[in-house]
């Protein structure tokens, strides 16, 4: 198990559209993954799941991951989300 | 206190039914017994076609206005693939034995209720896209067409928008009220809350869904547009005493009912009333009115996947007319097009619907369709005294032509030996400008007309009725219009023939002496207002309307004539 903090760039928070990024990221593995800001956790998943995290830019994610692919998984989230452009 | 466009007349004071179709269809489908394998299969094959769709709309939009217009969707697909989205509806199928919308909306109302609830006002904004989702979710489930419940108790029902087809099916007798957030006073929805008598507010505004909650106790006033959520003691009392004031009123007109529509120097008029569904009809009998001036048929083509046969027509037609026995029913053929849809027709999507391919230009095109119609209409006739008018006619070449198919049913079921009334009465809808202003040679070929000021004012003073930004231009009291009016009615009387009025007008006791005074012979509204209509016209003498008329046509502007009317009714 891969476990790791990090900052959220993404302007403007982990609404809709990298939300949906994280999804397609997530999904594409065979790995258990699990977001948790303070006390909510979210299915990597879910792309509903993410978005009720509430993200705002500049806010610090716990990002658990659980597979055979774990560590390729991590660093993809991990550059997803230190991203600052929306836009990517 | 919120306000809303006053389009049906009347104090109420109930709980609210706050209508989205997701809940609607809960309450409709809980109470069945469930097949999960069934359920299951019904929510995948729903999801997919949304898929579908969504996919589709994405790559329209991003041709049309960009990618990331289109992003939105491509979130609402992502919704599709969340398994906290639909694998929790499955799991609310398997687990709690419930029908896949009832799934859809419980899991959609969670997902609302915590976005709502969320501080980000960009976070707020995506309950919308969840309900979005979910409603094209239920909408693939019920096939495009909703199936509502309502409670078995008094409620006032508040929803975004209302089609004709849902007015028509709200239980009469719980129904205390319609109140939405889009909508005017002119849309089909309105109307019919008019004819059914039911109190109405439209158009409040789109923060309407956000104030009213199911449940709290609301007043409507149809007559100001007022409307107050959970009002406190005082209010509620004044308006008790209000609503105890209007029941006395009615109780006059009531009193009045079968007194005949008569002026104080004996000119007889008639009075009758627009009827949409033919359940109307035994209520209708009883309240006083002399015929029906207008049955919408199209009401028995809306709302369905397939035409109405012959044989259905024909039953319809024929219990409004054995209904009414010697009372004349004056029955409009397929009048759809414009804001009526007509799904078994699959008509074209058009720029200018009011302008476009409707009514009797639809019949006239599709005369197989329309031959069926007249058939029914005929073999009815024989059963009490139906009319049969033409909508939409603006060449006299339509009419002639509706005639002449009307002549091919007849000959048909002569042929068959099946009876009708040989001299059925056929007339025609003046609505259209330029059939008004020719109304001599159309008067010479038909038994009567009726006024539809509804479609006249639109088209003369080229107002579009459903577009609230203008909804000031629209008035059947401009000066255009009345003279437009006037001209028909003397080219009726001077050929011969009568002219009915089966508009809005002819229930506005505002009106009613100065189209008594143009020489109007018949008026057909909402059967809930003409006992007013009734009271106006045994209140005055024609010689006192003529006048009035003769003035109110040298009037320049709608003001003018209202002011002068008013200052005429004290």
């Amino acid at each position: 198990m891969v476990q790791f903090e990090v900052t959220v760039n993404v302007e403007g928070g982990l609404h809709a559209r990298p939300a949906a990024l994280l999804v397609n990221c997530s999904s594409q593995s065979q790995s258990k993954i699990t977001l948790s800001k303070g006390t909510k956790h979210a299915d990597g998943k879910s792309i509903l799941g993410i978005m009720t995290l509430g993200v705002s830019q500049g806010d610090t994610l716990t990002v658990q991951i659980d597979g055979a692919d774990e560590q390729n998984v991590a660093n993809a989230i991990q550059q997803l989300l230190e991203q600052s452009s929306s836009n990517i | 206190m919120l306000k809303g466009i006053p389009v049906s007349a009347g104090i109420s004071i109930a709980p609210v039914l706050r209508l989205t179709h997701e809940t609607a269809i809960t309450q409709a489908e809980s109470t069945t017994p469930v097949d999960t394998t069934q359920e299951l299969g019904i929510l995948s094959k729903s999801v997919e076609q949304a898929r579908e769709q969504l996919q589709k709309l994405k790559e329209q939009t991003e041709e049309q206005l960009g990618s990331e217009k289109a992003a939105i969707l491509s979130a609402h697909i992502a919704f599709l693939d969340d398994p906290a989205f639909v694998g929790e509806m499955s799991a609310l199928i398997e687990n709690q034995q419930l029908v896949a919308s009832a799934a859809v909306s419980q899991v959609a109302d969670q997902f609302i209720a915590l976005f709502e609830s969320m501080d980000d006002a960009y976070m707020k904004e995506r309950a919308d896209d969840i309900r979005d989702v979910s409603r094209r979710l239920i909408r693939n489930i019920s096939g495009g067409d909703t199936v509502i419940s309502y409670p078995e108790e008094p409620f006032i029902l508040v929803a975004w928008d209302v089609t004709p087809s849902e007015t028509l099916q709200l239980p009469l007798q719980h129904v205390r009220g319609i109140v939405t957030a889009k909508g005017g006073a002119t849309s089909h929805a309105a109307i019919l809350a008019r004819s059914l008598g039911i109190p109405a507010v439209m158009g409040a505004g789109d923060t309407l869904m956000e104030k009213v909650d199911s449940g709290s106790l609301l007043i409507i006033d149809g007559t100001s547009g007022q409307l107050i959520v959970s009002p406190d003691a005082d209010t509620l009392a004044a308006f008790q005493e209000k609503a105890a004031q209007e029941k006395k009123e009615r109780q006059w007109y009531e009193a009045i009912k079968d007194l005949p529509a008569e002026t104080t120097d004996g000119h007889r008029v008639h009075l009758m009333a627009n009827m949409a569904v033919p359940e109307e009809s035994d209520a209708l009998i009883t309240s006083g009115v002399e015929g029906i001036g207008l049955f919408r048929s199209e009401f028995l083509f809306m709302d369905r996947s397939t035409l109405p046969d012959e044989a259905e027509q024909f039953a319809a037609y024929k219990h409004v007319a054995a209904a009414f026995g010697d009372k004349p029913v004056i029955i409009r053929t397929l009048d759809v097009g414009g804001d009526k849809h007509l799904p078994a027709l699959a008509l074209p999507q058009e720029e200018n619907p009011f302008l476009g391919f409707r009514a009797m230009r639809i019949s006239l095109a599709r005369p197989e369709l329309f031959l069926v119609q007249l058939r029914a209409l005929l073999r009815a006739s024989a059963f009490g005294r139906l009319l049969i008018m033409f909508p939409m006619i603006s060449h006299l070449e339509q009419l002639r032509e509706a005639k002449r198919l009307l002549e091919q049913a007849k000959a048909e079921l002569r042929a068959e030996g099946i009876a009708f009334d040989e001299n059925i009465a056929v007339g025609m809808m003046m609505e259209i400008p330029g059939a008004c202003l020719q109304a001599d040679a159309f008067a010479k070929e038909v038994d009567f007309f009726s006024i539809g000021t509804n479609d006249l004012v639109q088209y003369t003073l080229a107002v579009d009725r459903m577009n609230a930004n203008i909804a000031e231009l629209y008035s059947y009291y401009h000066p255009a219009v009345l003279r437009l009016i006037s001209q028909v009615i003397g080219a009726s009387h001077r050929a011969g023939i009568w002219t009915g009025l089966c508009g809005e007008m002819a229930g506005d006791p505002l009106a009613t002496k100065l189209l008594l005074g143009l020489g109007l012979d018949e008026f057909s509204g909402a059967a809930s207002v003409m006992p007013k209509v009734k009271e106006r016209i045994r209140s005055t003498s024609l010689e006192e309307a003529k006048q009035l008329a003769e003035h109110v046509l040298t009037l320049s502007t709608v003001d003018e004539v209202v002011q002068y009317l008013k200052g005429k009714a004290l």
